[in-house]
This record gives structure tokens, C-alpha cells and sequence, in this order.
């Protein structure tokens, strides 16, 4: 149920963020002096802003920018978490015992704190994006994957491919990874709604992406000041953001719901 | 005691309970009828999935309905009809007139609760006795059960005694309110020998005090011979036979009954091989009689003149505690605390001992799969310890071992034939993967499967069938000595009897060396040639499987052996 | 007890430093400084400036420094509040945002587990669909999205509400901050709750608390409900590290002059020692709250504390 809701939902959205600016005639970043915060009609799809941009092409082309920040820096914390969790897991004993102080260290940290301060000043490059929020959600993947490690590594079968004379990298890659796949998809789904979140609360201080490049946090956000002229402007964005969130956090859901054994109830 | 023309405190009449699942729905109890008499104990009989426990509680209105059914019968309790009750009417009932013990001690009290706080809540619930009388007639329960010091112990969290203990919390908490029907589902499964035996001595003192009637379901029929006043069996969901104690025990009728007797191994007279259900009927249910071929007795090879192929020398495997404020570690757990021995070619050596007496780390420290803290282990001259990881990796393939649970045991994302062709990767990758597949095939029909279940994937086999594919990958490197460590301890007993006469098979063409350790004395008496009793680390007493099991020298072999429920029906 | 409070004070120590060296350098390697303005100063005033801040010495000295003015309790003069030590900014900025930090969580807490147990009692039938979809549609709806509709609504269109502002956090003026805040957090909260009271239910102990006799109100209210708390305690300390950050965004919506405020505003102003303050405290609630919910966890759940009195014996 969950994930077919989800799964209809975000087909839906990927489909219009990525074929619907095909269908646009009007450009983004043209500004038209005589249609500033016209209502939704048949010219402005979803209206245009305070300054007379036209929302639809805005707001498909901020989608693309949200979704592809959601993607890569939720492959970059799946990469560094699996691989650090599996490790740690893994070996186990004292290497377990400093990998893990080194995530309970940044756990402690106020990360996102760091992280705004690092777009204030480095400017807001989407690469510096990508890295900065990537390296914040790692955390949680890394301690999931290092717990179902360790429950793995006691499971007969890794013991008895031990005794079979199995080499560590081969038990790593072909018993423990694939055993990990579901729980790593569930949390990689979890993580890709919380990345976009974090992107456009970002962009909605000022510091995510910047112009002429936009997103659904910084279009929300100039929304946002200028409900009282242009409600719409707040409307069609922020729609676009919340329904994707769902999208992602019902797939999320439905897959933990089938497919994690820890949450099996 | 008491007999017929008297009304039954319960009578169940053709009771059938019905699962839905997502694809069918699955019948648990299928017209089941049975009485109990005022004082009677009634052993309910049966193996896993037999419906047994389903039939426990639906007496008490405790299945989960949905997705749970009971789809018709009657169960009167004192001559009314529990299953058209009301809930409230139910809850006077429960815990009140009937109260039930169940199997997992460890998780059926509220970890979250003190344990006299939950006996005197059911004191507080149906005797509305005030707090402080609650709290009193607690303390004399848990002093009636057998728990020491309860005054002190009333205040524990359930986490804080042990299996034993919080079983005898659980019978308190069941006998509070003295109720006129115990019903105990498998109370004992979970527990050590020695364990067993004083919580089953409890349970006869409690009767015999109050008069109550009691439902003693479980699934090994040697408990039951001592308590039980008459029997019924379970098949297949299905009632097969009911009968007393005594008869079931000296002429049982049905051949399931039968074959349920035959299969357990006894402390004396074995067959060479032992019966198994399959033998005293076919899978249609007609029945067979085994041939004296079949029934032929045990006799054990004397091995005592082969070289020795393992010598074990002052193993020591400790487990550090850590605790205070930097973690440095206070004391040590020894798991294995110094143990000397040697193994024969050819022959089986069988390890016994309670949960926590070290036995299964002792078996992962022989083959390196645990760090051993000291001591040295030789295996064909060869230092193990001493290896290099890659000469390790190559010893490996002469010594292997069979877990435990049948379920963790196999990689569930491999199928069955991967699983198998694995060993083969490792160490003969040289060999085509024709030339593996056909391996493969060989391996699986060796252990009784057929070659066209090398595709599937483990969780479309039962435990017994898993447990052969376990045997089989262990048997693909050609090992000469396996550690079998409760290898059939999660199975039931009749294809616990069918793995036992596979493993004694294969010895047999193979000429393998087995070490195998397990907590239950009978099965080890009757697969080792030699046994060694551990307790707390150490090896207590080692001699023969003969001189062991019948002249007992160390004060703990002795009782370990006394608790081995005998099997000898109770005179009623 | 005491040893885990001890050990995680001593341990807070090389994090909290970890924290503002992290910080000290990130500030100085950025471009841009606190006095750079529009208007070019004369070379003698920028050095003036410079000297009463110490920004000409060498930038190791002037960490050294500063570090040995926080362990004396002194967090500096604020570059742009020229009249304003950071101390008495954070003694004007903390209790604000503490105030509404705290309804939130209360507020997320008591409507959370409301929400839960409605949704596992109802489990599969309608409310808990309604409280579940309602839980999913908030963890979706970033506050920043929720505010301005909320303000729009209730404090624009209806007039009942102040627009924003803090006016001393008389109540009318903390209704929309904490409502906002909090609305993710109840969803999540009542999603953990719902998802463990399942898992509790199914229980072999539930079974036994059946078995005594008891009223399912007794059953839910005193048998699972405790045990299937637990999750939520230890979901506490994200869920104050995300109501710090997400106070940043409400701060800056309803103009609340708390500290998320403060450490936007510093960090665009290059107001060194203003961040570095904001960065010390935040770090050092975390540090202290976390303790707190441990130390409430070993309080509700008995199996944690180890050094129990009562040894295991034996039968």
C-alpha cells in the first residue's frame, strides 16, 4: 500500500521535473516588466513571481536541482556509511571501539551548524553541498550497517564460511554486502528525503544554491516573503517539495516494512 | 484418583482452529475432543506445528484473532462454555480459575517490572487484596517455588535471576490465586537438565498440595512418563492416539505414537541405527513395521588402539569484563579454563554439559574460529595456533563444523547449490564448474536431498533438511574430522533421529573423526564412543560413553545423570 | 550512575574543543572579515580596530588566546554588537530559545504519544491510517513551509495571532513558534510509538499479562506502555538537536531574538566570537541533554544498569 503510493507519487514528480520543461515556452530567468505576480492562467502555468519570472519552468528546474542533490549526497553517505559500518562491524574489538568514538565524536558535534557555516563562507558551491550534507548523513547509515554487521558476522553461515578457509575480503564481499542490501536500500530511500530537506532549509536561509540557479527550498523561500502579493508563488513549490517527501519517506516506510528484518512485527 | 461418572473440570469438543495467512489458510487443531478430570494431569503430546500450543490457548481465549480462528467445537470449563464468554467474563477467569506457564521464561515477564510486583499484581487483581497482603503472600510464593532469600529476590527485575529462577516466578505467579487448572506449555524446553528436573518436581509437589489439574503439553515424552496420568498425541493437528501413561509407554497403538517412542535415544539398548517415524508408517500414514535388521543392537567399535589425530593441551579461552570508568577490564570469563584431551581417528568424542559450561567455545577454539588465550592445539602433528592465516586457510579444509541453528546456518541470499559449491571455489578452483555442479549433486544425494533442490533457496527447506545441506557443505572440502557443535538440538526428535543416523552413516563410508558436543546426555550416549562432562570450563570426567553413563564417578556427571527424565510412567 | 556522569563530563571535554578548534579555523580560512563594509576605512582606524581585537597578532597566538579566555568563563567582545560581551548575548538569547524549545518538546511529546497509541491501538482501521498519513505529511512539510501558511492564516487573515516578534514570550506570541517547531516531531514520535507499542504487544510478556486476568486498559496502560517508551527516550536526543537547528529557521521567520538568530546573523556578519559562542553552547547542551536521556533511559529501563546488587543465582 505505502509503497505503491510512494512509488505513484514519485514516478509522477521525476516524470514532471524531468519531461515537463520540454513543454515550456517561456524561459526562466526572463523577466516580464508587464506579468509581475500574475495568478495561475493559461500563459503562467503556475503564475509568475514578484519579479515576473514564470513558476512553472522555476519550479521543474528547481526540482532538478533538489532531486540531484537528494541523489548524489545520499550515494555519497551510503558509500562512506556502508563501507565504514561494514568495517568496523566486521573486525570488530578495538577497531570497532575507535571507528565507533569517531562517529559518537561527530554525533556530538552541532554539524549542521558547521555545515551553514561552511556555505556562508565558502560560497554556495553545490559540490561543497553535496560533500557537506553527504558527510553529515553518513552517520546514521554507518551505525545501522555496523549493527547488522555484527549480527551478521554471528550468523552460522559467515562462521562456516570462516571454517571453510574463506578469505575476509571474500566473506565482506559475497555474504555480508549482499545480506546488507535490503537494509541499505530501506535507509538510502530515508536518507534521500532528508538530504532534500536539508538542502532547501538551506536555500531558504540564503545559503543553498544560488542565482540564476534555483530550487524548491529557495523558491519556497522567496515565496514565503512575498505570500501576501503572490500566494502561489509559496503554493506551487512548496507542493512540488512536501509531496516529494512523502514520496520518498512512504517508499521508505513500505520498504522497511518488508523487507527489514529488525522491524519485523 | 478420580475416575469416570464425575463431571470434567474441562472438556474440549471437537475444537478446530484455523490460521489465515496471506496465500492459505492453514488448519491448526482439527477437531480435537479431550477431558480433564478434577486432579488429573493430561500430557499433550506432539511435535512443532502439531498444534499443541494452539489448542493451550484457545482455552484461555489467548489466540490473535485475526488472524487466528476457531472455526468450531466447544470448550467447556466447570460446565460452561469459555468460547462464548464475554471478554470481561474471561479476565475473571484467566490468571483466577486458570493460569497458564509458558515456554520462554526468558521473555514472558515484563523486563521493565520487579518480579514480586507482578506475582502481587494478580493477587491485587482477583483476591483485591490490599498492597502490603499482596506483597506478603508474595514473599511466602517465591519462598513456596524454591527461590531463595525472596524477600530480597521480590525486588529483582527479571533480568537479574536466572532461567531457572525466573520459571519458578512464573509457576509462582500461575499458582497465586490457586487456580483449579495449570496449564504448562513446554515450561521446561528452554531449561538445563538439572533445571528441569527440580522444576518438574515443583510442579508434582504443587499438585499434590492443591488438587489442581494440570495440561502438560510438550513435545518429549520422557518428561511427561513421571506426571502425567494419561496422554494425548498429536499428529498433524490431528488427535492420533490417547491413551494412560502407562499404556502409551508399553503398547502405544498408533505407529506415529510408535515411532515418537522409538526415535528418542535411551540410556540403554540402542539399535545400531535409530527408528525413526518413517519406519513405523509411510508418508500416506499406512503403517510398517520395522524388520529386526532394522532393530539390530548398537555395538561400538573399540577405537582405543588408533592413532591419535587432535591432542589438546591446557586450553585456556577467557572473555574479558570491563567495567568502571576508563573500561579496563576487572576479571575474565573463562569460558575454557584449561582442558587437556585427545581424539582418536575414527572415533567420536562426545562433549556434555549445562548452558554456560563452555562446551561450544571450546569447540570454536579448536578450530581457531575463536582466539584461544592459551594452551596448544595439535591436529595430525600440525601446531594449529602456529599457522600462518593462509596455512590456516588450508588446514581448514580437514577440519570442519556443523552449527547449531539450521536457520542462521546458510546464507539465505545463496541457493542451495552455490552454498555447496562454495567450499569447492576455495580450495579446488582450479576443477570446471561442471566438474563443482557434479560435486554438488554427489554432496546433496549423499545427504538424502535431491539433486533438483540445488537451485532453491534455503528458506524452502525445513530445519532437518537444512541442517543435512549444512552437512553436505561441510562434507564438500572431504574433512576428516568435524566438530558438531548441538547439531541437532533445534530439531525435532524424529528427524533429530534421522540427522543422528546420517552423521553415524557417513562416519561410517568416510571414516570421519567426530567431536560432538550437545547438552543432552541421552543423544551423546548413544553417538560417542567417549564423553566428556564439562562444567564451568573444565573437563569434569572423561571415560568411555560405556563407563560414564553407568558408573559415574564425578559428584556433577551424577547429577546430571539422575535429572535425565527416565521415561518410566508414573503408577496411578 | 555516577561513573557514567563523570565519564561523559570527562569526555565532553576533547569534543567541546574538538567543536570551537573546528570552528576557529573555519571562520578565520573564510573570505571576508568582520570589518570589511562598503565604505573603505581609513588604514589608521582599521588598524585601531584590529589591535583592540587582536586580529593583528598571528593567527595561532590568537587562538591560543581566546581559548584561554573561554576556559576563564570569557567568551569575548562581539565584533558587531560594539556595546555587547558574547556572554551577556547569550544571557539574553539562551532562555528565549530555551522557552520555546522546551513547549515544543513537551508539546511534541504529549500529542506524539497520543497520536501513537491511538494509531497502534486502531491498528490497519481508520485512525490509525489518519494519524499515520497526517504523521507522513509532517515529517514532509518542512516548518519553513508550514509557517508562513500558518502565519498567513491565523495571525494575517484571522488577526488571532501576533505575526511574530517575542514581546518578553508572553504566550500569545509563543502559540505559532512552538506549533511550528514541534509539528515534526509529533509526527515522528507518534510513528516510533505507534511502531513499538506493535512490536511490544506481540510480546510473550503481553501474553502473560493476558493470561493473569488483567483489562486491556491495564494491559496497554501498565504493561506496554512503559517498555515501548524506550525508543522515544533515546529519540529525544536527535529530536533536541533538531529543534535547536530547526529554531533557526522559526527564530528568523517570527523575528525571535534567540540564538539560532544570533549565530545566522554572526556568521554573515563574520562576527567571530558571536559564532564561536553560539557553536560552544549548542555543543555543550547536546553534551548535557544527551546525558540527561541516558540517564532517563537507565531510570525506566532496569536491564541497563549492570551493577545491580542482586547477583544471579542459581535454580
Amino acid at each position: 500500500m505505502k509503497l505503491k503510493m510512494g512509488l505513484i507519487i514519485l514516478t509522477v514528480i521525476v516524470t514532471v521535473v524531468l519531461l515537463g520543461p520540454l513543454w515550456a515556452t517561456l524561459d526562466p530567468e526572463t523577466i516580464h516588466w508587464d506579468d509581475m505576480a500574475i495568478a495561475p492562467d493559461t500563459v503562467y502555468w503556475f503564475g509568475t513571481d514578484v519579479m515576473g519570472r514564470d513558476l512553472y519552468i522555476r519550479t521543474l528546474l528547481g526540482g532538478q536541482v533538489s532531486l540531484m542533490v537528494g541523489l548524489l549526497a545520499t550515494i555519497v553517505s551510503v558509500l562512506i556509511g556502508v563501507l565504514y559500518g561494514m568495517l568496523a562491524g566486521y573486525f570488530g574489538g578495538k577497531v570497532d571501539a575507535v571507528m565507533m568514538r569517531l562517529v559518537d565524536v561527530f554525533y556530538a558535534l552541532p554539524f549542521l551548524f558547521l555545515v551553514i557555516l561552511l556555505m556562508v563562507f565558502f560560497g554556495q558551491q553545490l559540490w561543497l553541498l553535496f560533500a557537506a550534507i553527504g558527510c553529515y548523513l553518513w552517520l546514521d547509515m554507518a551505525r545501522i550497517v555496523r549493527g547488522q554487521t555484527l549480527m551478521l558476522k554471528e550468523q552460522g553461515f559467515i562462521e562456516a564460511s570462516v571454517a571453510l578457509g574463506q578469505p575476509s575480503k571474500n566473506i565482506l564481499f559475497k555474504h555480508i554486502l549482499p545480506n546488507l542490501k535490503s537494509v541499505v536500500i530501506v535507509y538510502a530511500t530515508l536518507i534521500v528525503p532528508q538530504v532534500i530537506m536539508i538542502e532547501s532549509f538551506l536555500s531558504f536561509l540564503g545559503l543553498g544554491v544560488q542565482e540564476p540557479m534555483t530550487s524548491w527550498g529557495a523558491l519556497v523561500n522567496e515565496g514565503a516573503d512575498n505570500m501576501e502579493l503572490a500566494p502561489w508563488s509559496l503554493w506551487f513549490p512548496a507542493l512540488f517539495l512536501s509531496l516529494t517527501l512523502v514520496g520518498f519517506n512512504l517508499v521508505g516506510d513500505g520498504l522497511r516494512d518488508r523487507w527489514d528484518p529488525s522491524n519485523k512485527t | 484418583m478420580n475416575k469416570a461418572n464425575q463431571q470434567p473440570l474441562l472438556r474440549i469438543q471437537d475444537l478446530s482452529v484455523s490460521f489465515n495467512s496471506a496465500d492459505a489458510q492453514v488448519q491448526a487443531v482439527n477437531r480435537l475432543s479431550f477431558d480433564i478430570n478434577p486432579g488429573q494431569t493430561l500430557g499433550l503430546v506432539g511435535e512443532s506445528g502439531s498444534g499443541k500450543s494452539v489448542t493451550a490457548l484457545s482455552i484461555l481465549g489467548l489466540i490473535p484473532q485475526p488472524p487466528g480462528k476457531i472455526t468450531q467445537g466447544r470448550i467447556e470449563f466447570a460446565g460452561n462454555d469459555l468460547l462464548s464468554m464475554t471478554e470481561k467474563q474471561l479476565q475473571k477467569i484467566r490468571g483466577n480459575d486458570i493460569s497458564m506457564v509458558f515456554q520462554e521464561p526468558m521473555t514472558s515477564l515484563n523486563p521493565v517490572f520487579r518480579v514480586g510486583f507482578q506475582i502481587a499484581e494478580v493477587l491485587r487483581l482477583h483476591k483485591k487484596l490490599s498492597k502490603k497482603q499482596a506483597w506478603q503472600k508474595t514473599v511466602e510464593l517465591m519462598d513456596w517455588v524454591g527461590i531463595p532469600e525472596p524477600q530480597r529476590r521480590c525486588k529483582a527485575y527479571p533480568h537479574e535471576l536466572s532461567g531457572g529462577q525466573k520459571q519458578r516466578v512464573m509457576i509462582a505467579m500461575a499458582i497465586a490465586c490457586e487456580p483449579k487448572l495449570l496449564i504448562c506449555d513446554e515450561p521446561t524446553t528452554a531449561l538445563d537438565v538439572t533445571i528441569q528436573k527440580q522444576v518438574l518436581e515443583l510442579l508434582q509437589q504443587l499438585q499434590k498440595d492443591t488438587g489442581m489439574s494440570m495440561l502438560f503439553i510438550t513435545h518429549d515424552l520422557g518428561v511427561i512418563a513421571d506426571l502425567a496420568d494419561e496422554v494425548v498425541v498429536m499428529y498433524r493437528s490431528q488427535k492420533v492416539e490417547q491413551a494412560t501413561t502407562s499404556d502409551i509407554f508399553t503398547h502405544a497403538k498408533h505407529p506415529y505414537s510408535k515411532g515418537l517412542l522409538a526415535c528418542r535415544p535411551q540410556l540403554h539398548g540402542n539399535p545400531r541405527r535409530l527408528l525413526t517415524v518413517s519406519d513405523f508408517m509411510d508418508t500416506d500414514g499406512k503403517e510398517l513395521t520395522p524388520t529386526t535388521k532394522q532393530r539390530q543392537p548398537q555395538i561400538k567399535a573399540d577405537k582405543s588402539s588408533a592413532d591419535t589425530l587432535l591432542s589438546v593441551e591446557n586450553l585456556k579461552t577467557y572473555f574479558p569484563i570491563k567495567s568502571g570508568l576508563f573500561s579496563r577490564v576487572k576479571s575474565h570469563v573463562k569460558a575454557v579454563d584449561g582442558v587437556s584431551f585427545t581424539v582418536r581417528k575414527g572415533e567420536t568424542l562426545g562433549l556434555v554439559g549445562e548452558s554456560g559450561c563452555g562446551k561450544t567455545t571450546l569447540g570454536r577454539t579448536l578450530l581457531r574460529l575463536q582466539q584461544a588465550t592459551s594452551g596448544a592445539v595439535h591436529y595430525d602433528g600440525i601446531d594449529v595456533f602456529a599457522q600462518s592465516s593462509q596455512q590456516m586457510r588450508e588446514l581448514r579444509s580437514r577440519m570442519q563444523i556443523i552449527f547449531q541453528d539450521p536457520y542462521a546456518s546458510l546464507n539465505p541470499r545463496m541457493t542451495v547449490g552455490q552454498t555447496l559449491m562454495e567450499p569447492l571455489n576455495i580450495h579446488q578452483s582450479q576443477i570446471s564448474k561442471a566438474m563443482r555442479w557434479q560435486r554438488a549433486v554427489e554432496l546433496i544425494q549423499q545427504v538424502g536431498l535431491n539433486p533438483d533442490q540445488l537451485n532453491r533457496y534455503p528458506h524452502e527447506f525445513s530445519g532437518g533438511q537444512r541442517q543435512r545441506i549444512s552437512i553436505a557443505r561441510a562434507l564438500a572440502v572431504e574433512p576428516e574430522f568435524i566438530v558438531c557443535d548441538e547439531s541437532v538440538s533445534a530439531l525435532d526428535v524424529s528427524v533429530q533421529a534421522q540427522v543422528l543416523n546420517l552423521l553415524l552413516d557417513l562416519q561410517e563410508q568416510r571414516d570421519l573423526t567426530y567431536i560432538f558436543i550437545s547438552h543432552d546426555l541421552s543423544v551423546v550416549n548413544f553417538i560417542a564412543d567417549r564423553v566428556g562432562v564439562m562444567n564451568e570450563g573444565k573437563i569434569v570426567e572423561m571415560n568411555s560413553a560405556e563407563e560414564i553413563y553407568s558408573n559415574p564417578q564425578n559428584p556433577y556427571t551424577q547429577k546430571l545423570l539422575e535429572a535425565i527424565p527416565q521415561g518410566v510412567p508414573k503408577i496411578s | 550512575m555516577l561513573n557514567l556522569v563523570v565519564k561523559r563530563l570527562l569526555w565532553g571535554i576533547p569534543v567541546l574543543w574538538l567543536v570551537l578548534t573546528l570552528t576557529f579555523f573555519l571562520l578565520r580560512a573564510a573570505p571576508g572579515g568582520p570589518f570589511d563594509q562598503e565604505r573603505e576605512l581609513p588604514a589608521e582606524v582599521e588598524k585601531l580596530i584590529a589591535a583592540k581585537y587582536q586580529l593583528n597578532q598571528p593567527i595561532v597566538q590568537q587562538y591560543g588566546h581566546y581559548l584561554k579566555s573561554v576556559i576563564q568563563g570569557d567568551l569575548g567582545p562581539s565584533f558587531q554588537y560594539v556595546d555587547y560581551s558574547i556572554n551577556e548575548l547569550i544571557t539574553l538569547g539562551l532562555p528565549v530559545s530555551l522557552k520555546l524549545g522546551f513547549y515544543a518538546l513537551l508539546l511534541a511529546l504529549l500529542l506524539g504519544i497520543g497520536l501513537g497509541m491511538v494509531a497502534a491501538l486502531y491498528a490497519n482501521k481508520w485512525p490509525d491510517s489518519v494519524a499515520m498519513i497526517t504523521a507522513v505529511i509532517g515529517i514532509s512539510t518542512p516548518n519553513f513551509v508550514i509557517a508562513p501558511m500558518l502565519i498567513m492564516w491565523l495571525a494575517v487573515n484571522w488577526q488571532w495571532l501576533p505575526v511574530g516578534g517575542w514581546s518578553g514570550g508572553h504566550w500569545s506570541y509563543l502559540v505559532l513558534p512552538v506549533i511550528t517547531l514541534s509539528l515534526p516531531y509529533i509526527a515522528a514520535i507518534a510513528r516510533l510509538v505507534r511502531g513499538s507499542l506493535l512490536e511490544i504487544l506481540n510480546q510473550p510478556f503481553i501474553r502473560t499479562a493476558k493470561a493473569k486476568g488483567l483489562s486491556q486498559k491495564a494491559m496497554i496502560f501498565k504493561h506496554a506502555l512503559r517498555p515501548s517508551l524506550l525508543p522515544v527516550i533515546s529519540y529525544l536526543g536527535p529530536a533536541a538537536v533538531g529543534l535547536m537547528t530547526g529554531s533557526v529557521v522559526i527564530e528568523q521567520i517570527f523575528g525571535i531574538p534567540g540564538m539560532g538568530r544570533y549565530f545566522v546573523q554572526g556568521a554573515l556578519n563574520r562576527d567571530y566570537t558571536l559564532v564561536l559562542g553560539v557553536v560552544l553552547v549548542i555543543g555543550l547542551m547536546m553534551l548535557l541533554f544527551n546525558l540527561l536521556v541516558d540517564l532517563l533511559y537507565r531510570l525506566i529501563d532496569p536491564r541497563i544498569d549492570q551493577n545491580s546488587p542482586l547477583s544471579v543465582g542459581n535454580g
